[in-house]
């Protein structure tokens, strides 16, 4: 048996349980022949009026409904659903028990169009201010919004249905949460605080007021027919990233106890790392040294050499600068080794899918790991000749693959990296 | 439960930087006088019949220097970043690039910020009929500020205090109103106890003069209208009065503060966290007593500094858990300062180790009798913050010797 610490003599940390649902379907199987297969989950937006928008399309989840509908009710329904199917799959503890906490990524919740227009029509006059709003908001007739557009409702939510420990944790890093919820989750193992850690990430939010506060800033991809075309990573002709929607949850254990158990173990989570850029609240920094130093990081966190790495699952947005920084970072790192590591970008395929991506791109990195076989990077026909990677381009790749390393950087200098192997080094 | 205590061997955690921005005023000795002569500053006119408690104005330019940044922030942001520069002169860090580049920073925020004019300005054209389907879209693509995004995005508070001062380490922002401030404590010492981390920059801040906000707590019935009184007094007229505020700690290890010849204010020995069902009259104050029978024994002269926020029925189970320590002398924040959310645990913490490092703890303000008199020299104090809706957080607050 190979001993339960790692390099570093902390308790190894392993997956047992993963739930998925992005545009491409619902569940890991799904999902995965979907992914492979080179769909897209990219689509014309029809959940809502796009008349006056730049961007039309997104990887919106249609396939399930909430009533009445916000974008938070969509995240919490969706963070159930992969949480049930992670909790399927790990068999670990009993219904509405899991002996863990909860990290849960999500997307900063405010009162959202539909709940205020409402509170438009019933002030019941013209020419109204904030003061009419505030005067009917009491009473109790809108309770039920006060609740659901609490920042820590989706992960009170969470915790009682599933029974989790604790106080459950409620982040946002950006477009790295998905890989944050993932590193408190490791580091409360490591610790030995806890057995096992539940790790959620959703985000639910492609409505009219995210889309245009993206497309204010000039972020997302504008080349709106075929929708299918729009996420382009690491093409020439890359103009910006593609909203989507989606959720990810992870059982984290310790090897000892999923051993113990008797569990099946999906991966390891061999290392994370993460390092601040305060270059520019949206831009990173165009010489990659803050996404340098978190790869360092994690290489040094997993105790591996760059040599080891033999796939990364990309960041990969669309957008011309991070595509461009998130190369030369790698090859900063990975030398003359950076060419020999198939590179990708799922979100060529379901977008990006912000709050939820990394947990969502770990879950991929690990079904990756277990079919030893990259899913490919849509729409890459025209490649950018400043970005020398070698992308899996179009066409899935069988591949021998032991250790993924999944990067995240995003808004607000928030860099993350997470290194899944197959089994304990 | 998920919880933070020192045991025997484990690293000892000094807070050695405090960072205050509040509705009494700027830093640690106003902040302190003002305790000390029962000062409570509150606007009862500006959104009546709301109360609140306004930030005491600071000269943005000592913190935030760059007329550029300040822009790119709204209220909240720039309370928190000016609070986080406060602590890291406090900790005599401030530019100190080998300590700033390797501080974790854990930040306890909401954000959301509104542009009202916008909002009302599509719900008028709404009711008068202007309802084609791109409407909202078009008002939205042309009224709305690109950077006012940078002030809704909650992680941003973070990314401007890296931007500003140059704190680019780790950075974590935590969410989930008053508990988040708990959490981020709690995850804070952890990383620091463990090993992990030697040195953290934890806080938040809050802008409670805001009527989006007032609308999001009036849904519930929670504001605090017509008339002030203290947190004890607000029985029968429910509520809390939303304050300003920003508060943030530097913790750092024993050894990295001796090392560096940083002085602490006090010892930082546990924070403890949990999630109330909240179904059942009794299930919140059973959960705080659990709570409090996970810090560590308490020897000394103890007191409870608490952020009750005066709202029901979450005051009236914390009154019922203090009850069965009465010995303890207990002072609300939410009297002073007004409720200032996801700020309210940190600002806690920072009244704790500030009343600790001078000590005695700052006079009652209460006009029901439940605070009483302390004469003694605390050398422990109990930090509580309880949700007005969910989330229950506690920390042990120590005096160095």
């Amino acid at each position: 048996m190979t001993a339960p610490r790692d390099k570093l003599g902390r308790p190894i940390v392993v997956v047992t349980g993963m739930g998925i649902m992005t545009s491409l379907g619902a569940g890991k199987a799904d999902n995965w022949a979907k992914l492979v297969a080179g769909e897209s989950g990219i689509r014309t937006i029809s959940r809502f009026a796009i008349d006056g928008l730049k961007t039309t399309m997104a990887g919106t989840v249609d396939f399930v409904t909430v009533d009445p509908f916000s974008s938070t009710g969509l995240s919490e329904r969706m963070a159930e659903i992969v949480t049930q199917e992670a909790l399927d799959q790990a068999g670990i503890g009993a219904k509405g028990d899991f002996p863990g906490p909860l990290f849960l990524a999500v997307a900063p919740v405010e009162v959202e169009w539909p709940q205020r227009r409402e509170l438009g029509r019933a002030v019941a006059k013209q020419d109204f201010d904030y003061n009419d709003l505030l005067r009917i908001s009491g009473g109790g007739k809108y309770a039920a919004f006060h609740h659901r557009f609490m920042f820590g409702s989706v992960a009170a939510h969470l915790a009682e249905t599933f029974g989790t420990k604790g106080s459950p944790i409620s982040l946002s890093t950006a477009c790295a949460s998905g890989a944050t919820s993932i590193q408190l989750g490791v580091e409360a193992i490591r610790r030995g605080e806890t057995d096992a850690a539940l790790c959620v990430a959703t985000d639910g939010t492609v409505n009219p007021e995210a889309l245009v506060r993206f497309s204010l800033l000039s972020a997302l991809s504008t080349q709106n027919d075929p929708p299918q075309a729009a996420s382009k990573p690491f093409s020439k002709n890359r103009d910006g990233f593609v909203m989507a929607e989606g959720a990810g949850a992870l059982v984290l254990e310790s090897y000892e106890s999923a051993v113990a158990r008797g569990a099946k173990i999906l991966g390891v989570v061999a290392g994370c790392g993460e390092l601040t850029d305060s270059f520019h609240r949206t831009r990173s920094s165009p010489d990659g040294k803050p996404a340098i130093g978190c790869v360092l990081k994690t290489l040094a966190d997993a105790g591996m050499a760059p040599e080891q790495i033999d796939h990364i699952n990309a960041h990969g947005t669309s957008t011309p600068e991070n595509d461009k920084m998130e190369y030369l970072a790698t090859s900063a790192v990975f030398g003359e080794h950076t060419s020999k590591i198939p590179v990708t970008s799922n979100k060529s395929a379901v977008g990006h899918t912000i709050s939820a991506a990394g947990a969502v791109e770990a879950i991929f990195s690990l079904l990756t790991l277990e079919h030893q076989r990259i899913p490919p990077t849509l729409n890459y026909e025209n490649p950018d000749p400043a970005i020398l990677f070698d992308v899996v381009g179009n066409k899935a790749r069988d591949a021998r693959v032991t250790a993924v390393m999944s990067n995240s950087f995003g808004f607000g200098g928030q860099n993350a990296s997470l290194i899944l192997t197959r089994e304990p080094a | 439960m998920t919880d933070t205590a020192s045991k025997p061997g484990q690293t000892e955690v000094w807070i050695t930087g405090i960072g205050l921005a509040t509705s009494l005023g700027e830093g640690l000795d106003a902040n302190w006088a003002a305790l000390g002569e029962r000062r409570v500053n509150v606007d009862d006119k500006s959104f009546a019949p709301y109360i609140v408690h306004p930030l005491m104005p600071v000269t943005l330019d000592a913190q935030i220097p760059k007329k550029g940044d300040q822009r790119q922030m709204e209220a909240w942001q720039r309370i928190g970043t000016y609070a986080a520069g406060l602590a890291l002169d406090s900790a005599g860090i401030k530019g100190n690039k080998d300590i700033l580049s390797k501080i974790d920073m854990v930040v306890a925020a909401g954000g959301g910020e509104r542009d009202l004019s916008v909002d009302t300005g599509v719900l008028n054209a709404e009711a008068k009929g202007n309802n084609a389907p791109g409407f909202l879209n078009e008002r939205l693509m042309s009224d709305l500020r690109p950077t006012l995004f940078l002030a809704q995005l909650s992680n941003l508070l973070a990314g401007n205090i890296a931007i500003v001062h140059g704190v680019c380490g780790t950075s974590r922002t935590f969410m989930g109103e008053e508990v988040a401030g708990a959490d981020a404590m709690r995850i804070a010492l952890a990383r620091i106890m463990s090993g992990e981390s030697d040195i953290a920059l934890v806080g938040g801040s809050h802008n409670g003069e805001r009527k989006d906000l007032l609308v999001l707590y009036e849904f519930g019935d929670f504001n605090l209208k017509d008339k002030f009184a203290p947190v004890w007094a607000r029985k029968d007229h429910a509520g809390f009065a939303l304050g300003s505020a920003g508060a943030f700690l530097v913790l750092e290890s024993k050894a990295h503060a001796e090392a560096r010849g940083a002085k602490p204010y006090a010892r930082l020995t546990s924070v403890v966290a949990d999630l109330a069902r909240r179904k059942q009259p009794g299930d919140m104050a059973a959960t705080l007593e659990k709570l409090w029978a996970k810090l560590p024994t308490r020897a000394g002269k103890g007191a409870i500094i608490t952020g009750a926020t005066g709202a029901e029925p979450a005051t009236s189970e914390e009154r019922s858990f203090l009850g069965k320590h009465a010995d303890f002398p207990v002072r609300a924040t939410g009297t002073m300062f007004g409720h200032t959310m996801e700020t309210q645990f940190p600002l806690g913490i920072a009244l704790a180790a500030l009343a600790l490092s001078r000590g005695a703890l700052f006079p009652p303000n209460d006009s029901t009798g439940l605070e009483i008199e302390m004469t003694d020299k605390p050398t422990q104090i109990v930090v509580v913050g309880a949700g007005h809706w969910r989330g229950e957080g506690m920390a042990l607050v120590e005096a160095v010797n």
